[in-house]
Formats: C-alpha cells, structure tokens, sequence
C-alpha cells in the first residue's frame, strides 16, 4: 500500500522520447507530445470526412461538420466582413486544433493501461506558436495592404493631439502584448484545469488508501468535485478554442480594414 | 514546470511537429476539405433560394391566369346581359308594333261599324216619318174624310216629332 504516494501533478506534463532513450535537441525527435499531435490531426480528419459527402439533404455527420465550418464562416465574416473567407483556413485550423487538443486531453484515455494521455496545449511552446503565426499574419496582412500607413493603428481617430501622443504608446504596447496574451490563455486554462485534476485524482486515491471513514468521506468529495471540474475542463477546452478563433479574426479585422 | 526545464531540449520537436500538423490540418483541411463543404452549403441555399424564386413565379403566374380568367368570365356575363337587354327590348318594341296595329284596326272597324249604326238609324228615323204620314193620312182620311197630300203628312209628322 503505497500510503505515501509522491503527488506529482506536473509530470502529466513532462515530454518523453519515443523511440529512442532520451530526449534530443532535434526537430525530427519523435515524442509523446508529437504523437498526441498526430492523434489530434487524425481525429480532426475522420470528423472532417463525414462532412464529404456533398448531400443535398445532409445527415447528422455531415450537418455537424457543416455547422462547425458555419460557425466558424461566420466568425470570420461578421469581424473581418466579405475578405473574411480568404482568412477562414487558419482561423479553422487554430480553433479545431485546440478545440480537438483540449478535448482529446480531458478524455479518460488513463484508464486503458500503458496509455498516458497528454494535452498538446497544456505546452506553451504549441500555443505560443500558434499565437505568433497569428499575429505574423496581421502583420503581414497589415503592412502588405496599408504599407507604413498601417502603423496609424496606434492612433486614435478624432482625439486631441496630446491624448494622440498619450494614446500612441499605450496602444502600441497593447498591440506587442497580443501574441503573449493570445498564446498564454489557452496555455494557462489547459495547465491549470489539469493540475486541478491530477491534484484532486489524487485526493480521490489516497483516501481511500487511508481506509478511514474521514478518508472515505474526503474522497467522495473529491471524486464529486473531479466530475465538476472535468465538465468545467470541457467547457473551457471550448471556451478557449472559440477565445483564440475570435481574436485571430477580430486582429485580422484591423489589419485588413484599417480604421 | 516541465514546459519551462524542457523548453531548451524540446522546442525543436514541438516546433517542428507541431508545424506539420498545422500545415497538415491548414491545407488538407482548411484548404481541402472546409471549400467543399462550404460549397455544398452554399450550393444547396442557392438552390433553396432558387426553388423558392420559382414557386414564386409559378404562384404568380396561377394569379395572373386566374385573374384573366375571372377578367374573361366576367366579359363574358356583360356580354350575355347586354345581349339579353337588346332581345328583351327587341321584344317590347315588337309587341308594340303589334298593339298599335291591333288598336287602329279595331279603331277602323269600331268607326265602320259606328257610321253603318248612324246610317241605319237615319234610315230607320226616315222610314218611321213616312209610316206615320201615311198613318196620319189614312186617319185624318177615315175621321174627317178629307184628303191630305203626302207632303202635308210628312210636314206635319216632323213638326210633331221635332216638339216631342
């Protein structure tokens, strides 16, 4: 009976070879986190597929693909207007990226044995990416169409000179922030849902080793409150997907129509 | 914080399979799979939309031939009742026609008719005179014996009557 069980909540998170021994500096070493990527893309596209069908009347497969790639054409239409749909590729690729990661990542998969799970957007370094392609993307967009002129998105229309010199810097800050906040939210809510999870698992399991009727009641508790928290864990997996598709379109918005 | 100690060992996995998901998921799906279908949705709203054009048209078209019909009815029942005024009126004025013929031939006979009476009764009128001087002749012949001429008679008969 391992009644001294060491919590550790943060090993969920720990990137192991595949393959191979130890971890190599490479960009070709193959990981676990690569290999729940490869999971993520597999399952994005056998949920795709069903929406190929092309039926006139669509069955609920296909009218679910198609209401997913409505909601997210009407992201990009309603914030960035008619241009939207040349941008609707990355915002759909970002939103079911971290959609289907964060998802994939709250399944039970702990249960099957040899099997540990692992949630790509618990890793800054994945959503950090994703957050800096966006933000090139604005750039590239805005200096592309708007050239220098793009950089009067700093100042406020219609305001006085001196708030203007104000304004300037504050927004500019607020501008550079962007990718740090965009990619840290995403980040943050997987990292800390999960903690919560491994702590409170764990709450559950060493209750019951102490074989007290205070250990049992504690780990009903928990157990009650793990339930909570992985619906919660679920909501935000959503929440956050639907968060970094928004903002992607709404930044895009001001590169392409430049106030 | 593993995302922290293995950052400098791992970036390079991360970035690089995270990259060829993305680019995976981006042009297979972003670029394959989400045109199709939003070309099935907008193929089907556009038939939809054209469907809905051409019942549109159809119910008007009903509408416009039901009111030529309806236009065409009710030309036809102006028709019939000018048509039945005409011969009704047509009718009358025969049936005139005919009356006022009738009327003067009745007028014509009543009248023929009216001068034979006249004629017989200035006949019958003259006749009586002439019975009753020949009466008075034959009278005044028996009582007094005398002889009266026929003209006397008559002279004295109209005398008489025209005092009566």
């Amino acid at each position: 009976m391992a009644a001294a069980a060491k919590i550790d909540p943060m090993h969920q998170f720990q990137i192991a070879p595949i393959g191979s021994d130890s971890l190599v500096a490479s960009p070709f070493q193959f990981t676990n986190s690569s290999l729940w990527m490869l999971i993520v893309f597999a399952a994005i596209m056998a949920f795709m597929w069903g929406g190929t069908k092309r039926q006139l009347v669509p069955g609920r497969w296909q009218a679910a693909v198609e209401g997913l790639t409505g909601f997210l054409d009407n992201i990009t239409r309603q914030n960035i207007g008619a241009e939207g749909r040349k941008y609707l590729p990355w915002v759909f690729t970002a939103f079911v990226f971290i959609l289907f990661a964060n998802w994939i990542g709250a399944m039970p998969f702990g249960i099957v044995p040899g099997a540990h799970p692992f949630t790509v957007t618990s890793q800054f370094s994945v959503t950090g990416v994703m957050s800096i392609i966006s933000f090139l993307i604005v750039l590239v967009v805005g200096f592309w169409k708007h050239g220098l002129h793009f950089f009067s998105l700093f100042v406020p229309k219609d305001t006085p000179f001196v708030l203007k010199l104000l304004i300037a810097p504050i927004e500019f800050v607020s501008f550079m922030v962007r990718p740090f906040s965009l990619g840290l939210r995403p980040f943050v809510a997987m990292f800390a849902g999960h903690i919560l999870l491994e702590v409170f698992g764990n709450f559950v399991v060493q209750g019951l080793n102490a074989g007290s009727v205070m250990g049992y009641g504690i780990s009903a508790l928990c157990f009650v409150f793990v339930i909570g928290v992985n619906a919660l864990e679920l909501l935000v997996g959503g929440i956050q997907a639907y968060v970094f598709a928004l903002l992607t379109a709404l930044y895009i918005n001001d590169a392409v129509n430049l106030h | 914080m593993p995302q922290i100690a293995q950052l400098a060992l791992v970036y390079q996995s991360q970035w690089f399979w995270l990259l060829l998901t993305l680019g995976a998921i981006y042009f297979f799906i972003g670029r394959g799979i989400v045109p199709k279908v939003e070309a099935t949705v907008d193929d089907r709203d556009a038939r939809i939309a054209a469907d809905l054009a051409e019942a549109e048209r159809l119910r008007a078209e009903a509408d416009a031939s039901e009111a030529a019909w309806r236009g065409r009815m009710n030309e036809a029942q102006a028709q019939g009742q000018t048509a039945s005024v005409a011969a009704k009126s047509a009718a009358d004025r025969a049936a005139e026609v005919r009356v006022a013929k009738a009327d003067a031939e009745i007028a014509t006979r009543t009248a023929a008719a009216a001068a034979a009476l006249a004629a017989a009764r200035t006949s019958a009128l003259a006749e009586i005179e002439g019975v009753a001087a020949d009466a008075a002749r034959d009278i005044v012949a028996r009582l007094a014996g005398a002889t009266v001429t026929d003209a006397a008679a008559r002279a004295a008969v109209a005398g008489a009557m025209s005092r009566a």
